[in-house]
Order: C-alpha cells, then sequence, then structure tokens
C-alpha cells in the first residue's frame, strides 16, 4: 500500500480498515516485550478470581496496534506525534488458536501545519468497543 | 484496601537512566508486528533521516513503566495490581526515541480520586534524556477496580 502524502489527503479520508488476531501467545510475547507482566494477562485462573470474563490483553498492546495500523498507512514508525486512547472494554482472550479479533478503523478529521494530519480511529473486538476517544496526530510525507 | 489519596500532587524524583537499545526495539516491534526496517535497520533508519533505528510510538510504555516500577511498588502507595486495569493513555511525542537514547522518567500524579468502588489516578511522566532533550510526555490513568 503506497502512503499517503500530505498535499493529497482530505479531511474525511477513510483509512482501509484492518484486522488484527490476537492469541494468548501474544500475550505472553508483548508481556516479555513491553515488562508489562500483570498475571491477569496471562493467568485465566487468577482474571476470573478477580471478576474478569478470561485473560484480557494488555491495554497498552491493543493501544500498539492501532499505533501500527497508524504507522503502516503513513509508511513510517516515527510519524505519530500525538496518540491518545480511553480503554472502553476490555479484549477478552480466549485460550484456543484462534483468540481475539481487533478490527481497526479510522479517518482523517483534519489538516495541520508542518505535514500532520489528525486521524481518529476506532477499534472493535467482537460487539465491544475496546477503544474510545482515540485521536492520533501524524505526520504524512510530502511528494 | 485502595491507592493511598495523599500520593495526590506528588513529583517523583527523576527514574535511573534507561538506555534504549536496538534489540529492545526490534524485540517490541516485533511483538506488536509492526515490520518496519526502521525499527530494524540502522542503515535504513538512517536513510530515512533518523540517527539510528527508531521505536514505534508506544515503545514509550517500556520506558515510563521502567521508571516508574519502583513507585508503583511502593507499599504505602498501595496499587492492588490483579484490581487494577489501563483506563487511558497519551503520548505526545517531540521525536521518536531512537537507539543510544538514555533517558530518564519523571512522573507526577495528578490526581486520586475515589469513584463509586473504584479509584482512578492520573499521572503524568516526562521523558528526557540525560541531557535535558524532551522526548515523550505520556499520560496514563489506571483503574482500580474495588474488591
Amino acid at each position: 500500500m503506497a502512503s499517503p502524502s500530505y498535499q493529497d489527503i482530505q479531511a474525511g479520508a477513510e483509512i482501509a480498515p484492518r484486522q488484527y488476531q490476537v492469541t494468548r501467545r501474544d500475550l505472553v510475547r508483548y508481556a516479555g516485550a513491553s515488562g508489562d507482566f500483570n498475571v491477569i494477562h496471562w493467568n485465566e485462573r487468577i482474571a476470573k478470581s478477580v471478576g474478569l470474563p478470561n485473560v484480557i490483553a494488555h491495554g497498552m498492546l491493543t493501544m500498539a496496534l492501532a499505533g501500527r495500523y497508524l504507522t503502516e498507512w503513513a509508511g513510517d514508525p516515527g510519524a505519530v506525534t500525538e496518540f491518545g486512547v480511553r480503554f472502553s472494554s476490555p479484549v477478552v482472550v480466549p485460550d484456543d488458536d484462534k483468540g481475539a479479533m481487533v478490527e481497526i478503523a479510522g479517518a482523517v478529521t483534519g489538516k495541520l501545519d508542518g505535514n500532520q494530519v489528525t486521524v481518529e480511529i476506532t477499534a472493535r473486538s467482537g460487539d465491544a468497543k475496546v477503544l474510545t476517544r482515540a485521536h492520533a496526530v501524524v505526520r504524512l510525507a510530502t511528494v | 484496601m485502595a491507592i493511598n489519596p495523599d500520593y495526590a500532587g506528588r513529583t517523583f524524583e527523576p527514574s535511573e537512566p534507561y538506555e534504549v537499545s536496538r534489540v529492545k526495539i526490534a524485540e517490541f516491534a516485533t511483538a506488536i508486528g509492526e515490520p518496519s526496517p526502521l525499527c530494524r535497520d540502522r542503515a535504513a533508519a538512517q536513510a530515512a533521516g533518523y540517527p539510528d533505528v527508531i521505536a514505534p510510538p508506544t515503545f514509550a510504555i517500556v520506558v515510563t513503566s521502567a521508571g516508574n516500577s519502583k513507585l508503583m511498588s511502593d507499599p504505602d502507595l498501595g496499587v492492588n495490581y490483579a484490581m487494577i486495569v489501563h483506563g487511558e493513555q497519551s503520548f505526545t511525542h517531540t521525536r521518536p526515541l531512537h537507539a543510544g537514547d538514555i533517558v530518564v522518567a519523571q512522573s507526577t500524579i495528578e490526581s486520586i480520586k475515589q469513584v463509586r468502588n473504584m479509584t482512578t489516578m492520573a499521572m503524568v511522566t516526562e521523558v528526557r534524556t540525560v541531557d535535558g532533550e524532551h522526548v515523550c510526555t505520556a499520560r496514563s490513568t489506571l483503574v482500580e477496580r474495588g474488591a
């Protein structure tokens, strides 16, 4: 997918939605890479004992997938200058080979100086909105 | 037991320096499925105008978590991790973190509020190089669910 250029992009442009699979293996890998070993992200017994439906993904993994959605779109992992989300619902990850599916979509909401655009993102898993108030500022390439 | 409200408004000492390594950036990029060579290949990152491989935007949480680990495990603050969920998170980057950066994180607990049986704690963490260059401001809200 070619990266969009700042000149060509307009407010209202939609970014193609993408789906990201999240399995228990991904949670273990993210725990190691991030240093977040909270038991609710890998221990079903404890997750259920504290009232969760099952093991849940790290909110920061969900946010990282949304970040990747943006950086892959912009073509540069350094392009996201501002990024904020609210974790509205957990991504529940069952102990099977499919895990959970996170679907991310976005749209350009405005153009800023410095070749930057504002983007609004939605992220769902099953019937739940897993991120809300998800906004970013992304610097785009110029032609 | 809940988070100690006496900690609201407190600014903590800067963390020990954290050295951002190429290996850690690549490990993190792989864990989140970020495919870019700019996270793995120094020559590719330099061709794109960066001094070395760069970190994805949410990598900053690795630095802030490491910097806050002592504070967050302080028994007087009283955080019960199994009951914590992440409420909100944001990052404002002055520039991407890159391999070779040596940074410190300094945190302030902005508020601790009790709402019904939940306690929310809002924190802001400034990430700067050891030379004082601002790299990132991270804001987190943690929610401790009541037992």
